[in-house]
């Protein structure tokens, strides 16, 4: 452990040492780290879909969609925007300050830390780096030790594609994460749970360091009455993709449970079971298209929601679990009690409660009861509806008519608020992220303004008050009345 | 250092905010001591304020009444934004006169800069949110790539709920309200806590939001640590704090167990580069304005110390004794365009920076005290060593050390080698060292050629970097700080792809695969339904 602390401390110092070069400022350094971020993929494939098999069972199409294809767009669309992004912004600088010339410039924080998740190692890790990168800096990547293949295969992959010099990958549990956590770093980006956010972010205190934290939370789907079957069929289909689809449910904006009209969840029910069927067949534990549950602590948890009497009568389908290979069916609640740990704690699992409404539109107060959530989904043609929810909820994103596809939509932020975290990240967002935005203003020294200096007058106090609201009429009639305004230097 | 090893052991869940203010209390919140410039009426004030026990029970009974206000939805309404920004103009313009006198008792601070610096920029800041809100609140349309077509989306910016903005003394009517225009702006219920360093404004503000503001949503607490850690065990949905890095940190921590995100305006050694060859009396005349024209030293933005070649030293050094005097008179204590020091307890501090071995010997200008005014002239140091006091913590106040280097360009490695400032200041006429002095050093703001200018112009971010703080407003820059940028999705319900769901097909594989080389475009096609 004394051996470990010293190494971590000697690589932050190394870090740092590199980030000093300014090597990593430069847009080629930049570029050349995201193409090799893409040839990592492209190259590891295969790779990469064993290790997401091994640690999830995820199927490797699943793979590609949630995490590979990720990734790929990700890397190239920063590879195609970074030069622009780092040109310094303009700004208009009021006549008053003439000649004067203002600009906001993007600079690297410095050394960066990044805590990835289990539930997509590959994705989580890559697509924060990726943004780490564009902005300049230097990084040191913690993977989750839960999904310890993913984990090695970024400690034995990333080196050898990016700037070693400038990117570490370390490995390990809870000691790791204490020691990481004791280094001064210029970011911390977070993917995980509020629990450990709470202890990452008081660490991070120590050193003033800002954080982004991407939690999650119980995001509800809100499922309107849709009259044209075809769109009700389409709307449900969604929701079981944005269930099951995503890692089995242990996604951070997956669909936690489902809110619709009592009237409703008969017919709803039933066209569920079917388009489970269809996707995953009739035993669903053979048909390899979904994940499993990540680790023996994780089964035990979700079995554990499943254990409390009134929930497990309000299993209306699925339920079924196998413990040998940490699988758990698609199951479905019809109304558990409300203060049932299902309903009260974030599912991140298979399991999905169907809550019934006398009117869809008490799902607002039904929301608002709760913390806010990182997603709302939302499947409603009513466009008083649809301004409610997004006037009156608080959630990170709001998605009309489907699930999870904004995760995949660069020009929208994406991260919490509330209990789902703060900070966003994607596209130019996770740019902006990890860099500082500096104010730059740019003067002259030949003309001067009096005023400014004491000692103070009347004539001084009257033009300041008139330059500040910006009156240069007024400012002229006020210099030529007494004619001590402006004196020239040079 | 000792704060590291102070923190190292606390968990999360047991930090007590309580213990660790006390334990590093914001400069001398704990032997606050009456000036004689307070009236009488003042100290009654804040000991019948002290006596109304405001504990962690209060604190949260006010914060379920705003959260009750927020949850009405008032708030977030265009009219009450512009009603309550409205009626700070109206406190701003009405009670001039009151403010520039708890100015003047707080730190007899001249009516000049109190109307330059606080009156006349809060009333911009008011004026150009008044003329912007509308236009800040439409939600902003953004393109949808092609891998969620068919689609529109755009970003709603939504208030954050009930903040919180702890003030400093400096500036304390400015940097009370300038941040309390954000929060309104953005739709808030706000709980002000005003620095209780600075008594008169922090009573004059709590009574001045009160008659003027809707009490309803937005409060003024006053008080001292302990009510600050009560409103720090609360949960907020903001912390805006501007102060010290000692005291920013507890905040930090105590927003950590809500997770609420925080806005940190802090400070540090603000350095100013001096090149040689440029017009020496005007960049000196905009130095003194920065450092002694901005409540004597006693801003976040002040230069802490300059830099400058062998050869400029005693030039600058001249220059500044000849325009000083100009500004100042030949008795800079008995000037009243110098601000006091705010306490006793600063005015030690900045005297035993003085007291220091190592720059005793070394003040080429001024140095007088007078410690019944609380005043400190303007005061020159020559070539103070690096290891010296007054070059290891930020000064606040009228002290400014000059370094010297033999070529203007090691300035960077000095300048690099602290904490990042929270500004920056160039003055030269080079074009490739300003252009590496804009690069190279990172600071919140840089300015070239002047000094603290950059705080004026509400289309530059303001706020810190590393050691200077976290995060940044003024401006649109202030709605934002206060603002959820929820991003918003709208699909329809076409569009839907078979490739998108399971079962995994080989036949599905072998399409993606086949459509990478298409480029990126055609595997999102493929995953969203034009395949």
């Amino acid at each position: 452990m004394d051996a470990a602390g010293w190494d971590v401390e000697e690589t932050v110092r190394e870090l740092r040492q590199y980030f000093k070069t300014g090597e990593t400022k430069s847009v080629t350094w930049r570029k050349n780290q995201l193409t090799a971020v893409l040839d990592l993929v492209h190259e590891k494939e295969d790779a990469i879909f064993k290790a997401l098999h091994q640690d999830l069972g995820k199927h490797h199409v699943e793979a590609y969609r949630d995490e590979v294809g990720g990734v790929v767009k990700s890397a190239t669309k920063s590879l195609s925007c970074v030069e622009k992004w780092m040109t310094p912004k303009k700004t208009d600088i009021p006549l008053l300050f003439f000649p004067a010339k203002g600009e906001v410039l993007s600079e690297p924080l410095g050394v960066v830390l990044i805590f990835s998740s289990w539930n997509f190692p590959i994705m989580l890790t890559l697509d924060p780096l990726i943004g780490a990168i564009s902005a300049g800096n230097v990084v040191v990547i913690k993977p989750s030790e839960q999904a310890p293949a993913c984990s090695s295969f970024l400690a034995n992959t990333i080196p050898q594609y990016l700037d070693s010099k400038a990117i570490k990958v370390i490995e390990g549990g809870t000691d790791i994460c204490e020691l990481l956590l004791r280094q001064k770093w210029d970011k911390i980006f977070f993917t995980g749970s509020p629990r450990v956010a709470s202890v990452v972010m008081s660490a991070a205190a120590r050193n003033l360091t800002p954080v982004t934290l991407e939690l999650g939370g119980k995001c509800p789907a809100i499922l309107d009455s849709l009259p044209n079957p075809s769109e009700f069929k389409f709307a449900v289909k969604r929701i079981v993709g944005g269930k099951w689809g995503p890692c089995s449910g242990q996604a951070c904006i997956g669909v936690d449970y489902l809110l619709v009209e009592e009237k409703l969840s008969s017919s709803l029910i039933e066209l569920l079971r079917k388009i489970i069927r269809i996707f995953y067949g009739q035993n669903p534990v053979e048909s390899k298209v979904i994940s499993r549950i990540i680790n023996k602590h994780h089964f035990e948890r979700l079995c554990n929601l499943l254990k409390d009497p009134l929930v497990e009568a309000s299993i209306v389908h699925g339920g079924s679990v196998d413990e040998e290979n940490l699988f758990i069916e698609p199951t479905i609640l019809l109304d558990p009690p409300l203060d049932s740990l299902v309903m009260t704690e974030e599912i991140f699992g298979p399991l999905l409660p169907i809550i019934t409404l006398n009117k869809i539109q008490e799902s607002i107060g039904f929301i608002n009861a709760r913390p806010k959530p990182l997603a709302i989904y939302a499947f409603t043609k009513d466009e008083t509806f649809k301004r409610k929810i997004l006037s009156e909820t608080s959630s990170g994103s709001v998605i009309f008519n489907d699930t999870l596809v904004q995760f995949l939509c660069d020009t929208l932020p994406f991260g919490g608020v509330g209990q789902s975290g703060f900070g966003r990240y994607h596209g130019k967002y996770s740019f902006d992220t990890f860099s500082h935005e500096k104010a730059v203003m740019h003067r002259k020294l030949f003309l001067e303004i009096e005023p400014r200096y004491p000692p103070w007058d009347k004539f001084k106090l009257e033009f300041i008050k008139l330059a500040y609201k910006l009156n240069y009429v007024g400012l002229l009639l006020h210099i030529l009345g007494s004619k001590l305004g402006l004196k020239r230097y040079n | 250092m000792k704060i590291q090893t102070n923190h190292k052991n606390l968990e999360a869940r047991d930090l007590s905010i309580r213990y660790l203010l006390l334990r590093f209390p914001p400069r001398v919140v704990l032997f606050t001591k009456r000036t004689r410039a307070m009236s009488s009426e003042d100290t009654e004030k804040t000991t019948t304020s002290k006596k109304s026990a405001f504990d962690a029970e209060t604190a949260s009974l006010l914060v379920k009444e705003l959260r009750g206000a927020f949850g009405s939805g008032k708030t977030r309404s265009y009219q009450w934004r512009v009603s309550q920004l409205n009626a700070l103009m109206k406190l701003v313009v009405d009670r001039e006169q009151e403010i520039v006198d708890a100015l003047r008792n707080d730190l007899a601070k001249p009516p000049l800069e109190t109307v330059a610096y606080e009156i006349a920029m809060l009333k911009n800041s008011c004026k150009v949110a008044l003329k912007e809100l509308k236009h800040w609140m439409i939600p902003e349309k953004v393109k949808t790539s092609i891998a969620t077509f068919p689609s529109s989306a755009e970003i709603v910016s939504e208030p954050l709920g009930v903040v919180l903005v702890i003030s400093a003394w400096n500036y304390p009517f400015l940097l009370s309200l300038d941040p309390v225009i954000g929060a309104i702006a953005a739709g808030n219920a706000v709980v002000l806590k005003p620095s209780e360093i600075s008594p008169a404004t922090s009573s004059l503000l709590a009574k001045l939001l009160g008659d003027y503001l809707d009490i309803s949503c937005i409060r003024v607490v006053e008080g001292g640590v302990d009510e600050t850690s009560a409103l720090l065990q609360q949960k907020w949905d903001k912390i805006f704090y501007t102060g010290n890095g000692r005291v920013a940190r507890v905040v930090m921590a105590a927003a950590a167990k809500h997770l609420t995100p925080v806005l940190l305006e802090l400070g540090g050694k603000s350095p100013v580069v001096v090149d040689s060859n440029i017009n020496l009396k005007v960049a000196t005349r905009r130095l003194i304005a920065g450092k002694w024209g901005c409540n004597n030293g006693q801003a976040c933005i002040s230069p802490d110390y300059v830099i400058t070649t062998k050869d400029c030293a005693p030039k600058l050094v001249d220059a500044l004794k000849t325009e000083l005097e100009k500004f100042y008179g030949k008795n800079p204590l008995e000037s009243k365009d110098l601000s006091r020091i705010v306490n006793s307890n600063h005015f030690n501090r900045l005297t035993k920076l003085l007291d220091d071995d190592k720059v005793s010997g070394k003040i080429v200008y001024g140095g007088e005290k007078d410690e019944s005014l609380l005043k400190i002239s303007p005061t020159v140091l020559l070539d103070v060593p690096r290891d010296s006091l007054i070059m290891s913590e930020e000064i606040f106040g009228p002290l400014l050390p000059i370094l010297t280097v033999d070529k203007v360009e090691e300035s960077f490695d000095v300048i690099n080698s602290g904490p990042k400032p929270l500004a920056a200041y160039i003055f030269t006429s080079n074009k490739k060292l300003k252009e590496q002095f804009v690069t190279n050093i990172s600071a919140g703001g840089v300015v070239v050629n002047d000094t603290s200018l950059h705080l004026a112009v509400h289309s530059l971010p303001f706020g810190g970097v590393g050691e200077s703080g976290v995060g940044a407003y003024h401006g649109k820059f202030s709605f934002d700080a206060f603002s959820h940028k929820k991003a918003v999705l709208y699909r329809s319900f076409f569009g839907d792809a078979a490739i998108r769901y399971p079962p995994y097909t080989n036949t599905k594989m072998r399409l993606l695969k086949a459509l990478i080389g298409g480029g990126i475009l055609g595997i999102i096609r493929a995953l969203f339904g034009w395949s």
